[in-house]
C-alpha cells in the first residue's frame, strides 16, 4: 500500500514536468503578447525617446524573444526569477512574503467554510424538505449569489463600522503590533512559534472578516456537494442493506455513508481552494491583505513580466502540488483508487 | 490602476448596503469578536496616513519608481532650496512657486554675467548617520541625477541641467552650477524632488563596478539627511517615518512618528478615517470627498491643482478637426456644466463661460469664452460643411475612469444633440501613454496633464508645440511656437512677458485644439485634530508640516 502511493506520488510529479515546461512557455509569450509596453510604462509620462531605450535597454527587452527566453530560463535554473519592475522587489521576495499571506487567508476561510458546510451538508441530507434543509438552501443561494467583495464591504460595514467589534481593516496586523519573525510565513504559526500571543491574538482577530467573507462565498459549493452526495449514498443499497442489518445509525451515517459521500466533497474542496486563491483579489483590496491576487494584478496592468511570468508559475506549481494531495487523499479514503494508479 | 475603477463599483455596492443592512452575517464567529480595537488610544505624537498606492522604491533616481515614492523624497531627503507658503483666501495653505527659499543652503548668489549660481551650504546641516553635508555630496547627487537617464535626466533638462560638468564643487561648503543658458526655470527646478542630496560617502561605499550610482542600495535604503528618517518600509503594505530630532533646515516637524498605510480599496479608507483610526486620508475620489464635506467631524482640504486641466483633445489628422469652425462648434457642444457636476463633483474649478474673447490676464488655467450653446454649433458645423455631422472615436484612459468615463458619456449625449455620432474607446492604462501620446492617432480624447512648474509657457512647451510629448492634437500653429520659444526661459517680470503670454493664450482660445473641462483639486480629508496639511506641486505626500492638535477634553 505504501510503495503504491510513493508510486504514485512519483508518478504524479513526472507527469507534472511538462505541464509546468510548458506553462514557462505559454506564460513567456503571453506576457509579451500583452498590450502596451512596459519601458514606456516605466519611464514615465515626461520621458522621451532616448530614455524609454535606456530603460528597454536595462530590462533586458531590446533583445529579441529567444534570446530573451533563454536568458529567462538561465535565470529560472539558478531560482531567480527576476525583479518586479513595478514593487521594485525581486520576485522571489514578493511571492515569499505574498504568498504565505493570501495561503493563510484561504486556509482559514476554508477551514471555517468546511467547519459548517460539511455539517450543515449532512444535516440537510438526513432530513430532506426539514427546516435544517431549507437553511441550508439559503445559505447556498446566499453564498453562491453575493460577490465577495460585497459580502466584505457589508461585514466591515456592520462589524467595523456601525459596531466596531472587529480592528480596523488594515491588512494582516493592526498599527500597533509587529509582525513576528519569518518562519513560516504564516502569522498565527510564527507568532506561536515566537511565544508571542499577544500578536497571534491581533492576527486571529485581524483575519476573521476577511475569511468569514472567503468562508461564505465557499461553503455554498461545499454543502451542496455534501448534501447530493450524501443523499445519494444514504438512498443505495448498501447503506439499506446496512439499515436492515440493524446497525446503528451513528455507524451507518458516518463509517458507512459519509466515507462514501467524501470523495467528491474532497474534489469540490479541491476546486474550492484553487479558486478562492485566485480569486480573492477583491478581499484582499477591501482588507488591505498584502496578498498574492491584488499583487498579480497590479504587475498585469503594468506589463511587469517578470512578476507576472513569476506568478503564474508559482501557481501553475501550487496545482500541481494540490491536486497532488488531493489525489493521495483519494487513496486514504478509497483504497480502490490508489490501485488503479 | 484598475483600483478606480474596482472603487467605483463598490461605492453602487455600498449605496445598497446602507438599505440592505442585517441580510446576511458570518454566523457562528460572533463569540470571537469580543475585542475593541487597541488602536484608539493613538498617541499625539504619532500620525496615521491611509494612502492608496504606497512607495516602490526609497530612490527617486531609479527606473520604474512609481509617483508615490516622491514622498519619500521629499521626508527623507533635502534639497538645496525649496519654496515658500502661502495662505489662500479659505485658509489652506500652499506652496508659493514665486518664492525659492533656502533647505540645505544657507545662502546663493548669481555670477555678475547671470552664467552661473554660487551655493554655499549649511556647516551645521548633517546627514542621518551624522556625517556633514558637504558640497561633494551635492555634486555627486546632481552628477547622479543627470546620468541615470530616465524620469530625473528628463527633469533636471527642464531647468537646463545637462550634463555632470555644469556642476562644480569649489571647496567642502561651495557648490556652483554653470549654466548651459540663462533661464527663470533653474533655480526652481532645484526645488523639485529630483535633485535631492545624498549621503555620497555613504553610497560610494555600496557602489559597485555595474552599479557605480549604487541604485541597488539606495532602493531599500535611503541615505538622506532630510526632516525624517525610515523607520520601516514594507513595500505594499506600510512606510513608517521617525522624525530626525537633528533637522537643521526647517522647523522641526510636529509629529514624531508618521505611519503610512497602504489600503487599496477607497471604500475601506473611507470607513478607516470616518471610525477615527486614520487620521489622514488620501487619493480620495472625487464623489467620497462632496460626501464627506458634510460630515461636522472632518476637515477636507481641496486645492485646485496649478498648472493642470482635464480637458478634450481634438486631432488636427482628423479631417474634420483640421478646420478651426468645426474644433469651436465641440468647444460649444460640450455639456460643462453637466459635467462639472455629474464627474468632477464640484471638486474643481469650471474652465468655461469666460465673458470675453481676450484673456483675463495671464494667469492659466483660466476658463474658455465658450459655454454650452448647440445652436452656435450647429451653425458653425454647418458653415464647415458639416450640417449633417459626422462620426468619431472619442478615447479615454480606464486608469482614470472615475473621471473619465461619465465625463465621455456625458460628451456622448452632448455631441449627439449636434447630430455628431461618437463610439466610445476605452483604452487600459498601461496602453494610454503609446496610443494617445507617442502614436498621437486618437481623434479625439480625454486628457489631464499639469506640469509641476507652474508657468503658463511650461504648459504651452510640453502639451501646444508640435511634436511635443503632451501634444496628443497633433497642433501646429507657427505664431503660438514662436511666441512659446521667446517666453520659456524669460524671467516673469520682464517686458513683454505679459502680452506674450496673453498673445498665445488667446490663440488657444480662438483655434481649441484642447477644449477645457475643469481644474481639478487635490484632496485630502483629516480629522479636525490635524493641522498644518500644505499643497504642493508634486501632490504627493508631505509629513513634515504636520501636527496634531491638543485634544478637548
Amino acid at each position: 500500500m505504501k510503495s503504491d502511493s510513493l508510486f504514485l506520488i512519483g508518478r504524479r510529479l513526472l507527469q507534472a514536468a511538462p505541464v509546468v515546461m510548458g506553462i514557462i512557455v505559454v506564460t513567456f509569450i503571453l506576457t509579451r503578447a500583452l498590450p502596451g509596453d512596459p519601458a514606456v510604462f516605466f519611464a514615465g509620462p515626461a520621458a522621451d525617446e532616448k530614455s524609454i531605450a535606456e530603460i528597454r535597454a536595462s530590462l533586458g527587452l531590446d533583445k529579441s524573444w529567444p534570446e530573451q527566453f533563454w536568458v529567462y530560463l538561465q535565470n529560472l535554473s539558478r531560482g531567480d526569477l527576476g525583479k518586479s519592475i513595478s514593487t521594485g522587489q525581486p520576485v522571489m521576495e514578493e511571492l515569499a512574503t505574498r504568498l504565505p499571506a493570501s495561503l493563510e487567508l484561504t486556509l482559514m476561510g476554508l477551514f471555517l467554510a468546511v467547519a459548517i458546510a460539511i455539517p450543515l451538508g449532512m444535516l440537510a441530507a438526513t432530513r430532506p424538505n426539514s427546516l435544517v434543509d431549507h437553511l441550508c438552501r439559503l445559505v447556498v443561494t446566499i453564498g453562491v449569489s453575493l460577490p465577495t467583495f460585497f459580502t466584505g464591504l457589508f461585514l466591515v460595514y456592520i462589524f467595523y463600522f456601525l459596531l466596531g467589534l472587529s480592528p480596523a481593516p488594515l491588512g494582516r496586523l493592526s498599527i500597533i503590533h509587529i509582525a513576528p519573525d519569518h518562519v513560516t510565513g504564516f502569522y498565527l504559526i510564527d507568532s506561536l512559534i515566537a511565544g508571542d500571543f499577544e500578536v497571534f491574538r491581533a492576527a486571529l482577530y485581524q483575519m476573521i472578516l476577511p475569511a468569514s467573507t472567503l468562508a461564505i462565498f465557499a461553503l455554498a459549493p461545499l454543502a451542496r456537494m455534501t448534501r447530493a452526495a450524501m443523499l445519494g449514498v444514504l438512498s443505495s443499497d448498501f447503506v439499506r442493506t446496512a439499515r436492515a442489518s440493524g446497525l446503528s445509525r451513528k455507524t451507518i451515517l458516518w463509517v458507512y455513508a459519509f466515507q462514501n459521500a467524501i470523495l467528491p466533497v474532497l474534489t469540490t474542496l479541491g476546486m474550492v481552494f484553487s479558486f478562492l486563491l485566485g480569486a480573492n483579489v477583491l478581499v484582499e483590496k477591501v482588507f488591505a491583505w498584502p496578498g498574492i491576487g491584488s499583487f498579480a494584478i497590479e504587475a498585469l496592468i503594468a506589463s511587469d513580466y517578470a512578476a507576472v511570468q513569476g506568478f503564474v508559475l508559482a501557481m501553475a506549481l501550487m496545482y500541481v502540488l494540490l491536486n497532488l494531495a488531493i489525489d493521495i487523499l483519494y487513496t486514504v479514503v478509497d483504497p480502490r483508487i490508489g490501485l488503479e494508479g | 490602476m484598475n483600483r478606480d475603477v474596482s472603487d467605483n463599483k463598490q461605492f453602487k455596492r455600498r449605496d445598497f448596503l446602507k438599505i440592505g443592512a442585517g441580510a446576511a452575517a458570518g454566523a457562528g464567529l460572533l463569540p470571537l469578536l469580543k475585542y475593541l480595537p487597541a488602536e484608539a488610544a493613538a498617541g499625539r505624537d504619532t500620525l496615521v496616513v491611509v494612502i492608496g498606492n504606497g512607495p516602490n522604491s526609497m530612490d527617486i533616481h531609479r527606473k520604474g519608481t512609481n509617483r508615490p515614492s516622491y514622498q519619500v523624497a521629499v521626508n527623507i531627503y533635502d534639497r538645496l532650496v525649496t519654496y515658500g507658503r502661502k495662505k489662500l483666501p479659505d485658509g489652506n495653505v500652499m506652496y508659493d512657486y514665486r518664492k525659492i527659499e533656502p533647505e540645505l543652503a544657507e545662502s546663493w548668489s548669481f555670477a555678475p554675467d547671470g552664467m552661473s549660481v554660487t551655493f554655499k551650504i549649511r556647516k551645521d546641516a548633517r546627514f542621518h548617520d551624522g556625517k556633514p553635508v558637504t558640497a561633494h555630496d551635492v555634486k555627486w547627487s546632481f552628477d547622479r541625477a543627470v546620468s541615470l537617464g530616465g524620469f530625473p535626466a528628463v527633469q533636471m533638462k527642464a531647468g537646463s541641467l545637462i550634463k555632470p560638468e555644469q556642476f562644480v564643487a569649489l571647496d567642502k561648503y561651495t557648490f556652483k552650477i554653470n549654466f548651459i543658458r540663462k533661464s527663470k526655470l533653474t533655480l526652481p527646478d532645484l526645488g523639485v524632488p529630483v535633485p535631492l542630496i545624498i549621503n555620497s560617502v555613504a553610497a560610494k561605499a555600496k557602489a559597485t563596478k555595474s552599479d557605480p550610482w549604487a541604485t541597488e542600495y539606495l532602493h531599500k535604503n535611503p541615505q538622506g539627511g532630510g526632516a525624517f528618517k525610515l523607520g520601516r518600509w514594507k513595500p505594499g503594505q506600510q512606510t513608517v517615518y521617525i522624525r530626525n530630532d537633528e533637522w537643521k533646515s526647517g522647523p522641526l516637524p510636529g509629529v514624531k512618528r508618521v505611519i503610512v498605510r497602504e489600503v487599496a480599496s477607497a471604500s475601506t479608507r473611507r470607513a478607516l478615517l470616518l471610525r477615527g483610526d486614520a487620521d489622514v486620508s488620501l487619493d480620495l475620489p472625487p464623489k467620497d470627498t462632496k460626501e464627506l464635506t458634510s460630515n461636522k467631524k472632518l476637515k477636507i482640504a481641496g486645492v485646485p491643482i496649478e498648472n493642470c486641466i482635464h480637458a478634450v483633445g481634438l486631432n488636427l489628422n482628423f479631417k474634420p478637426f483640421a478646420d478651426v469652425r468645426v474644433r469651436q462648434a465641440m468647444a460649444y457642444a460640450m455639456p460643462y456644466e453637466k459635467i462639472f457636476k455629474a464627474a468632477a463633483y464640484e471638486r474643481g474649478l469650471p474652465l468655461w463661460g469666460a465673458k470675453s474673447a481676450d484673456p483675463a490676464g495671464t494667469l492659466w488655467p483660466q476658463p474658455f469664452p465658450y459655454d454650452t450653446d448647440t445652436d452656435k454649433a450647429k451653425g458653425l458645423l454647418k458653415e464647415a460643411g458639416y450640417a449633417k455631422g459626422f462620426k468619431v472615436t472619442l478615447s479615454f484612459n480606464l486608469g482614470l475612469a472615475y473621471w473619465t468615463e461619465p465625463t465621455a458619456l456625458l460628451i456622448q449625449e452632448g455631441l449627439g444633440k449636434v447630430g455628431i455620432e461618437a463610439k466610445l474607446d476605452k483604452i487600459p492604462g498601461s496602453g494610454w501613454r503609446t496610443k494617445a501620446l507617442v502614436e498621437k492617432k486618437l481623434p479625439m480624447h480625454l486628457k489631464n496633464f499639469g506640469g509641476w512648474l507652474n508657468y503658463p509657457e511650461y504648459y504651452f512647451f510640453w502639451a501646444y508645440q508640435p511634436k511635443r510629448l503632451f501634444n496628443s492634437m497633433n497642433y501646429d500653429n507657427p505664431k503660438l511656437n514662436k511666441l512659446v520659444d521667446e517666453t520659456l526661459h524669460m524671467p516673469v517680470g520682464s517686458p513683454g512677458y505679459a502680452d506674450n503670454v496673453k498673445a498665445f493664450i488667446k490663440i488657444a482660445f480662438e483655434d481649441v485644439p484642447l477644449i477645457p473641462l475643469w481644474q481639478p483639486y487635490l484632496d485630502v480629508a483629516m480629522q479636525k485634530d490635524v493641522a498644518g496639511y500644505e499643497y504642493w506641486f508634486h501632490r504627493q505626500l508631505d509629513v513634515r508640516p504636520f501636527k496634531k492638535l491638543p485634544k478637548k477634553a
